[in-house]
């Protein structure tokens, strides 16, 4: 309606072509594209100049040719090992993030008392931090925590099981603080989806397992495939947990840790810009190929809110 | 589609309650369906309408009474094993489902054999026209054809009962009445026992075999839609039924029979009472706007036996064959009147009612505060 007004007062001057400002203003742009203004300049000082400056870096090796440092990295089977070891921690955490976040969801979809006190509670450990969260394992799970003290004083194991300074200490300390996310993001991604659905599939005969395998859980998968790149983006980076409740120099020597220690202990800026790059390959590929696999999804309207 | 075998005789809502918190959404619903009838609860928003739905649905449950199915009891049945047929307002198709595969999903639940799965989903959306639309999503149809799918897939199972949910207020007025045609086709010619649930009478005048009119979750009256529309039991009913004109009088002496005479406002009418009537009780004088004869002013008053009163044209709103007209009586009281007449604003008209088309309603005074609308008629026609 208003278009309809404003071509015709617009276009007074010449009737057969509207003014430019409303031509563009019909595809989109109008003056309020300038407030994106600071959020462009904020991605390109902050985000992509440091990577295109990292990118040229890797090319520009200390010595040999532009791909050298590369060729570095992946004829070092140290160093290429930390790619699968960052993936055997990053993948099955978020994984796990994902499948636990949506049974909770689910659960509390609908409105019930003390949902604000649960919801408070499952989303805690976001606040804690990945240091104070290192701590709370190294003190619950290290060999003299509570659990060890608890399971041989029981009489159930005779050594202290050992779930810090390895594989495992890491892998908690993602769940501890990729869950919330997690489940965050899986909650809003439920409450999208209109309610009345599953009560017409009640109609229609269907059980909760016939409900949510056939209307809820396609519905919410796309949502779930990008929650699950985006856990698995955070946990993929993984670098303090692994230092404080891993073993930094064994099977928890993870990726961002050799682009760490190339930059600050070497101080080879090239190599670990390569190493970086290599990060953000491998994060990439995981994404796409997940995204890929979204895409093949139901992705339209809902129904809810959402 | 041939009738299902698992058909009941009856189904029976008995002392049907529900509680939200402290509040009473639903109080007491006694009524009785037979096979094939088509009911239509109809009330105001918040009336407990679709409280009623949801209770014989189960998808909510019941804080009082009891439902029977024949003899089996079934307001404990979960919703999913009740078979009753569900169509919503919102219409709650499975966006990420072909058209095809929204219809045979109950099937499906069903665990039917393949080949009967698909010959009645084919059945059921050629029923409701769809043959063209069958391997659409739902988001690619417009309103009325996902309308159509949300039928095809509730009758699809041949259900014993079919809920529908307000269907059609989603609708514009022209398809509204189109699938209105639809709907009522379909109960004829499938015999569907069907419960819709509706605020708008004329729909539900049109559609229902019986009514139930609902108020404040207590029902108000059951009767067939010439009962209702003749003959409303409260004014509450008769202000759902079209009676547009409700004035509030003082009863006269009682006439002959059921007739009384009101006044006040400058009008002395004789109407018909509706309930018991004491002599200079407050009442409310309901009358329809088509029962109004209109006479030109030359048609002199003819003694008191007139039953007729004096009035000036003010707005004339033109409705194809008849013309709406807003008319004040000599004593400022704003009346609704439709005839045939041509009228212009400012005609001075005399008006005439039939005794037994002028409905005497007592007040209920008991609950004075719920009587916003009749004293909001009432100011406006002391104010006009």
């Amino acid at each position: 309606m208003t278009t309809l007004t404003e071509r015709r007062s617009d276009s007074a001057p010449s009737p057969q072509r509207p003014s430019l400002r409303h031509r563009l203003a019909e595809r989109g742009v109008d003056r309020q594209l300038w407030l994106l203004l600071p959020a462009a300049v904020f991605v390109l000082v902050l985000f992509l100049y440091p990577f295109f400056y990292g990118l040229q870096l890797s090319f520009q090796p200390t010595k040999g040719g532009p791909l050298a440092d590369y060729q570095r990295f992946f004829s070092d089977a140290y160093q290429r090992n930390t790619i699968w070891l960052t993936l055997r921690l990053a993948l099955p955490a978020a994984l796990l993030n994902v499948a636990a976040s949506v049974p909770i969801a689910y659960r509390m979809r609908g409105r019930f008392r003390g949902k604000r006190t649960l919801t408070t509670l499952l989303v805690v450990p976001i606040t804690l931090g990945t240091v104070l969260t290192a701590q709370g394992l190294l003190n619950y799970l290290g060999p003299t925590g509570w659990l060890n003290r608890t399971l041989m004083g029981l009489g159930i194991v005779d050594d202290p099981v050992r779930l810090t300074n390895n594989y495992w200490g890491v892998f908690f300390s993602l769940v501890i603080t990729g869950f919330p996310f997690a489940f965050l993001l899986v909650l809003s991604y439920l409450s999208g989806i209109d309610p009345t659905l599953e009560r017409a599939a009640t109609s229609l005969g269907a059980d909760w397992k016939a409900r949510f395998r056939r209307i809820t859980l396609p519905l919410l998968l796309p949502g779930l495939a990008t929650t699950f790149c985006l856990t698995f983006v955070l946990a993929f980076s993984v670098f303090p947990s692994a230092v404080l409740v891993g073993d930094p120099t064994g099977e928890t020597y993870v990726i961002s840790l050799a682009a760490y220690r190339a930059a600050y202990e070497q101080v080879d800026y090239p190599y670990a810009s390569a190493i970086a790059m290599v990060m953000g390959l491998v994060e990439l590929v995981v994404v796409a190929v997940v995204l890929f696999g979204r895409s093949r999804c139901y992705t339209g309207s809902t129904g809810g809110k959402g | 589609m041939k009738p299902s075998t698992e058909r009941f005789q009856t189904l029976r809502l008995d002392g049907v309650s529900r509680r939200f918190g402290g509040q009473d959404a639903l109080v007491g619903l006694d009524v009785t369906i037979a096979a094939g009838e088509f009911i239509a609860l109809l009330g105001p928003s918040g009336c407990g309408k679709s409280t009623a739905l949801n209770c014989v649905a189960g998808l909510l449950p019941l804080t009082g009474g009891t439902i029977w199915q024949d003899d089996t009891r079934i307001d404990t049945l979960p919703p999913e094993r009740r078979g009753f047929g569900m169509v919503f307002q919102n219409y709650a198709l499975f966006p990420h489902m072909s058209v095809r595969a929204n219809v045979a999903f109950g099937l499906q639940m069903r665990k039917l054999p393949k080949e009967e799965q698909r010959r009645r989903t084919e059945e059921a959306i050629r029923l409701v026209d769809l043959e063209g639309h069958a391997d659409k999503l739902p988001g690619h149809l417009s309103g009325g054809q996902q309308q159509r799918v949300a039928i095809a897939r509730a009758v699809v199972l041949e259900p014993s009962l079919v809920l529908m949910d307000e269907p059609l207020s989603n609708l514009d007025a022209k398809l509204r009445l189109g699938m209105r045609t639809e709907i009522r086709r379909l109960h004829q010619s499938l015999g569907l026992t069907t419960v819709y649930v509706t605020h708008d009478q004329e729909e539900a005048l049109s559609l229902a075999d019986r009514l139930v009119v609902l108020r404040d979750g207590r029902v108000q009256q059951i009767g067939t839609p010439e009962e209702l529309h003749a003959h409303p039991a409260s004014w509450h009913v008769a202000d759902f039924m079209g009676y547009r004109n409700m004035v509030r009088l003082r009863a006269g002496e009682a006439g002959a029979g059921r007739e009384v005479l009101v006044q006040g406002h400058g009008l002395r009418l004789t109407g018909t009472a509706v309930g018991k009537i004491g002599q200079g009780a407050e009442v409310i004088a309901a009358l329809r706007p088509d029962d109004v004869e209109v006479l030109g002013v030359e048609s002199t008053p003819a003694g008191p036996t007139d039953n007729g009163v004096g009035a000036e044209v003010e707005v004339v709103e033109y409705q194809g064959r008849e013309f709406a007209v807003e008319v004040l009586t000599d004593d400022g009281l704003r009346l609704h009147v439709r005839t045939e007449r041509r009228l212009v604003p400012g005609d001075a008209i005399r008006l005439r009612v039939d005794p037994s088309r002028l409905l005497v309603f007592p007040t209920d005074d008991s609950a004075a505060t719920e009587d916003a609308a009749v004293s909001d008629r009432a100011r406006r026609a002391t104010v006009g």
